[in-house]
């Protein structure tokens, strides 16, 4: 594929536990809204306006300030065919892009092998949160996963700076030695020295940074700052990701108290986060992916909302047309599938967008087919 | 005690246990090897020492952990008297799987659990019916939604692929698709009293029912035999084939012996050492599908004694290995669920295996982000010589006299954690790190850190990665 797309950079922000679409981007002179979110619903003089019939919440100023600017693409109706309503299945078919039978390769794993085919650079993908989600596994491809980028490396437990250090050069010889080894020993000790390097050089990012971009407390927030740390260290990194932790988005019941709290986080982070490139001069070549394993019940349950399907991406960046991309799903009780939003667009259309016009990948392989594209981009 | 003997010890202990502290290698050692793999096989004969009365009674942290699920594990795994016990059901929830992903209710699952303990020793074929009949795997692989005339494949199929013989052994298939589906017809009838996820009913542990109207009680031919099959003839049949031996026996080598090549390779790769999976079948036979029997065979064979270090630990393995070694969490305390969260974070999410077909294990086990997470984790706790099992580890090599030497340091700290072997590039690269320091004044509080930093560098070794 062309090589034009090589320093373009994907940040991928992950909303567990299924966000309430229809209380995000909001219908608002929908009477069919009101009467079925008789309690969990936006206020509709609250909601701030993309047209007449659909706005923001209005815990996402920030996000609509961006929308303001042209730099917001909103994907409506986002889904796939079959809804499932199991959180972990729902958000394993997207990690994976395999709907009918369980697959274990993620598809940022693939893009990966694909941005990196010799692993040239272990940093080519870094994952922000303890655990690596499946959407970064593949077989072979190393990818960083950093609970915390001030105190990440290995044998971060030695004490005493000048005995660690030592450690660390004592790990590097006992891993680079092959003598006399096994095909097993080989791939470990490659992995250990992998490892190693990956961390020597994520440790170099926050010293390298300044900013005077406030970001706030929440772990959304702190992790978004560490990716623009290691995208402004320049050390090469592609994709990067995390988790809004917790299944936070998992809003059964209370909702009314909840969904404002994680959007304001949520839009505060990705504002910060887009004000802290532009002040580096760092912003044209990063666009944010927002996503969610599903949608949530059209009628609410008195208190919060159950798992539905028909959910809500988004896009962000510089590079991004803004604008509204798939359609809003329709609440009229027969164009509902099972009492839930119906998707009208694949979400293996907006990693296809993604990956063939931002990373420069043949998306045919890594989604499993093809799909049709949207025009995101500029 | 001949240390020889309590090294073979140490590796009986690492594979149908979850390793031991050095006293206990020379307890067991003192007792026999036979003894011990004969009191191992034999669980029932002591308590688990798991006090439940205690957990319930302690602070609220513990009230959703002794439902079920990982934490209650841990906590068993870390504490049994009955390791193996344990250990057998770690082996058949790595075949027989169920994941909280789908089923989101800790207390069914812990149902099953039981059942791996109660049963998993014992023979195959009850085994196979009790899990025919657990609810859990019944919602997991939608028996639930198999019905007379309207069957759903998803239990007849893995069944036999994943869960009995495998798609194929020696180059030919086991199965045929009919066979899948008159497994499956078999099956419908076979169901639960409520469906499982707590949304919006509560948490309720559904029961096994058999309905006899939703049975299919048609001819069925399957793998060759014809008749009214029902699921429980299913199972009669399929443990009579010897691919059903076979793929005991190969997971059997491949959990307590050595890592082999993955399950789907098998139908064309042949074992890794067919004697000893001919030995393992032979058995299968012999004693009626037992599997305490073939492990009697698997733990006093040759094969067995001399399969060291074979083997990349499971994070389960790594994990409560390590917790077993310094002796945490020996009583309820707070802090428990991130201990079961350094298994996922090393790529083993229990009682949530990513699919079906279990985890991949070997090397497998190791990428660059778990291994940070496994070295990080033991060296963490290895180095915290405040641990009553690091505390044991100092004042025995504290003992030895005044003074310790660097050599004597690595090589008496790699015997007390079980008697690691490392190759001499290795040990001299250790040795030339620790040589700085000079000889060693035992009794100090400088000894006791000098030790912790040794066993830390060793737990950060590619051999120690191995059991």
């Amino acid at each position: 594929m062309s090589d034009t797309k090589k320093d373009n950079v994907l940040v991928v922000l992950q909303l567990s536990g299924g966000n309430d679409a229809l209380n995000t981007i909001v219908p608002y002179s929908d009477p069919l809204y009101l009467e079925n979110r008789p309690v969990v619903r936006v206020d509709p003089e609250r909601v701030l306006p993309i047209n007449e019939a659909i706005g923001f919440n209005p815990n996402m100023a920030p996000i609509k300030e961006l929308w303001d600017q042209g730099k917001v693409a909103i994907i409506q109706g986002v889904g796939y065919p079959n809804p499932v309503r199991s959180h972990f299945r729902s958000m394993d078919i997207w990690h994976t892009c395999e709907p009918d039978k369980v697959g274990t390769e993620g598809w940022l794993g693939r893009a990966i092998r694909d941005i990196d085919p010799h692993k040239e650079n272990v940093l080519t993908g870094v994952n922000f949160g303890r655990g690596l989600p499946r959407a970064l596994a593949a077989p072979g491809v190393p990818v960083a996963s950093v609970g915390n980028l001030e105190t990440y490396g290995v044998l971060t437990g030695i004490e005493g700076a000048d005995q660690r250090s030592q450690a660390l050069d004592l790990f590097a010889k006992m891993y680079s030695s092959k003598l006399g080894s096994s095909l097993v020993r080989e791939y470990i000790s490659q992995t250990g020295t992998d490892a190693l390097s990956g961390a020597d050089t994520l440790s170099t990012a926050p010293q390298k940074y300044t900013s005077t971009v406030k970001y706030a407390s929440d772990t959304v927030s702190q992790y978004m700052r560490n990716i623009a740390q290691v995208h402004l260290a320049g050390l090469g990194t592609r994709i990067l990701y995390t988790t809004a932790p917790q299944n936070s988005f998992d809003t059964h019941a209370t909702e009314m108290a909840k969904h404002p709290q994680l959007w304001q986080d949520v839009s505060s982070a990705v504002s910060a986060f887009y004000q802290d490139l532009k002040e580096h001069n760092a912003s044209s070549n990063v666009v944010v992916f927002l996503f969610t394993e599903f949608g949530r019940r059209v009628h609410d349950n008195g208190s919060g909302t159950d798992h539905g399907s028909g959910g809500i991406a988004f896009v962000i960046g510089d590079a991004v047309k803004g604008g509204l991309y798939g359609e809003y799903p329709s609440l009229a009780p027969e164009k509902l599938l099972e009492g839930d939003l119906h998707y009208n667009n694949d979400f293996r259309s907006t990693y296809a967008t993604l990956l063939e016009q931002w990373l420069g990948l043949d998306a045919k392989p890594i989604v499993g087919g093809s799909f049709e594209q949207h025009a995101f981009l500029s | 005690m001949a240390e020889n003997d309590i090294a073979l010890m140490a590796h009986l202990m690492r594979r149908a246990a979850f390793g031991a502290p050095y006293e206990e290698l020379e307890t067991r050692a003192a007792k026999g090897y036979e003894a011990t793999v004969e009191e191992l096989l034999h669980p029932e004969n002591q308590p688990d020492g798991i006090d439940m009365d205690v957990l319930e009674r302690y602070f609220a942290e513990w009230q959703g952990m002794i439902a079920g699920g990982p934490a209650l594990w841990t906590w068993r795994m870390i504490n049994s008297k009955r390791p193996l016990e344990e250990k057998i059901a770690l082996f058949w929830h790595s075949i027989l799987c169920t994941g909280s992903s789908k089923i989101q209710h800790n207390r069914q699952q812990q149902i099953e659990f039981d059942m791996f303990r109660n049963y998993g020793l014992g023979s195959f074929r009850d085994i196979l019916l009790e899990i025919s009949r657990d609810p859990g795997m019944i919602f997991y692989l939608d028996n639930c939604m198999s019905h007379k005339g309207a069957i759903n494949e998803n239990y007849g199929r893995e069944l036999l692929e994943l869960f009995s013989m495998g798609v194929g052994m020696d180059g030919h298939p086991n199965y045929t698709e009919d066979d899948v589906k008159e497994c499956a017809r078999a099956f419908t009838g076979w169901t639960i009293s409520t469906p499982i996820p707590r949304y919006p009913y509560g948490v309720y542990p559904a029961r096994f029912i058999y309905n006899p109207a939703d049975h299919d009680d048609g001819v069925k031919t399957f793998l060759g035999e014809t008749g009214n099959w029902n699921g429980e003839d299913i199972v009669n049949i399929i443990v009579k084939q010897p691919a059903a031996a076979r793929f005991i026996s190969r997971h059997m080598y491949n959990f307590f012996v050595a890592d082999d090549v993955q399950v789907p390779a098998w139908q064309n790769t042949p074992p890794r050492d067919p004697e000893a999976i001919k030995m393992l079948e032979d058995e299968y036979f012999r004693s009626n599908y037992n599997i305490r029997s073939m492990l009697r065979v698997l733990f006093n064979s040759d094969f067995f004694k001399n399969a060291r270090f074979a083997k990349v630990k499971s994070p389960a393995e790594a994990v409560i290995g390590t917790m077993r070694l310094v002796g945490d969490f020996t009583t309820p305390k707070p802090g428990l669920p991130a201990i079961v969260a350094e298994m996922r974070y090393m790529g083993q999410d229990l009682a949530n295996p990513p699919t079906v077909e279990g985890w991949h294990t070997g090397k497998e086990w190791i990428d660059s982000g778990t291994l940070v997470e496994r070295i990080n984790f033991t060296a963490d706790q290895m180095g915290n010589t405040k641990l009553p099992g690091i505390r044991a580890i100092i004042n025995r090599l504290g003992a030895e006299g005044p003074t310790l030497s660097p050599q004597r340091l690595v090589n008496g700290c790699l015997q007390l954690l079980g008697h690691y072997a490392i190759p001499e590039e290795t040990r001299s690269m250790l040795l030339e790190h620790l040589q700085t320091g000079g000889e060693l004044r035992t009794g100090t509080e400088d000894f006791a850190q000098r030790v912790g930093q040794t066993l830390q560098l060793i737990v950060a070794t590619q051999e120690y990665l191995f059991a």
